[in-house]
């Protein structure tokens, strides 16, 4: 466990970092690496399908940040104000805090087997499952749906990006859509 | 910086990139395809075929990305992959070998959803405050 640790420190650093860097690139920079310390602890913790996936996002965030931020100095003020973005960071944390309580709550408590409906999928996914993978047949065959809604939000996200894109070039001739 | 994006980069980063291209977008069909054998599927392969067509856009500039493949193919494309997605997700039929064709949907959503909203992004800055063509 003394990776994950050594790890979680990299990456609460990194964050920290990235929250106060006056620079808006560094702190770009340094969330990248907490993604990239996120994808390292997947992989310690025996998770390659996310640190895959973990990896392969955090490029594709970091090159659309870069690049939204690369050109400009956007002024970024985080003075004043201070009695309200107090009480609101109170507020979420109060929300959160609760939230955390409810759920971590119903846990299983110490020392009963937690695999309770997981090993039932160990034991037949392979069987009717159709894939050699136990991750790829739980996502393709017992949470098909959850996969469909993944995709239905996903695919609203780029129509509404592309709708707004196409919004602001109306007024162009050659415009976007073609 | 305002040049980049209709000329390119330079001439090693496009030489590099017209080497790597095939392998990424190689190594993005695996991903999606071997999704159900090894780690993987629709949604890493996805990203890393977008990724490949960025590279293209930020090593040759945008008009040479939009020379290969259209932003219309491209919302075509993620339109169909998620139809077809919902239909075989709501309507199973038996024949059809869903370990190959769910990644293969997933895949389509995803790639060229990403690439179409960074494409978007491209061309919003274009018309933005900071225009410098």
């Amino acid at each position: 466990m003394t990776e994950i640790h050594v790890l979680l420190l990299f990456m609460i650093a990194a964050a920290v970092i990235a929250v106060e860097a006056k620079d808006l690139m560094s702190s770009v920079i340094s969330v990248g690496a907490v993604g990239i310390g996120l994808s390292i602890a997947f992989l310690v913790l025996k998770a390659p399908d996310l640190a895959i996936m973990q990896l392969v996002v955090e490029i594709v965030s970091l090159v659309i940040l870069i690049r939204a931020t690369a050109r400009s100095d956007i002024p970024f003020s985080a003075s004043g104000r201070w009695a309200f973005n107090t009480s609101a960071t109170i507020f979420f944390l109060a929300v959160f805090l609760a939230s955390a309580y409810l759920v971590l709550k119903d846990l299983p408590p110490f020392g009963s087997p937690i695999m309770g409906i997981s090993t039932a999928y160990i034991e037949e996914a392979l069987a009717h499952g159709g894939a050699s993978n136990v991750v790829a047949s739980v996502t393709l065959k017992y949470r098909l749906l959850d996969t469909l809604g993944e995709m239905t939000v996903l695919f609203t996200a780029v129509v509404g990006i592309l709708a707004l894109a196409r919004k602001g070039r109306q007024g162009k001739e050659g415009g976007y859509g073609k | 910086m305002g040049n980049n994006e209709t000329r390119g980069m330079t001439v090693i980063v496009k030489t590099i990139t017209r080497l790597t291209l095939g392998f990424i977008l190689l190594y993005g069909i695996y991903i999606t395809l071997n999704g159900h054998v090894s780690p993987g599927g629709g949604f890493a392969g996805g990203v890393i075929i977008a990724l490949a067509f960025m590279h293209i856009m930020l090593a040759f500039g945008k008009e040479e990305a939009l020379k290969r493949l259209r932003v219309s193919r491209l919302r075509i494309l993620a339109g169909a992959g998620a139809l077809i997605f919902l239909i075989l997700a709501v309507r199973p039929c038996g024949f059809i070998d869903y370990s190959v064709a769910l990644p293969l949907c997933e895949m389509a959503v995803v790639g060229f959803g990403i690439f179409a909203i960074f494409t978007a992004l491209v061309l919003i800055s274009k018309t933005g405050k900071y225009k410098e063509d």
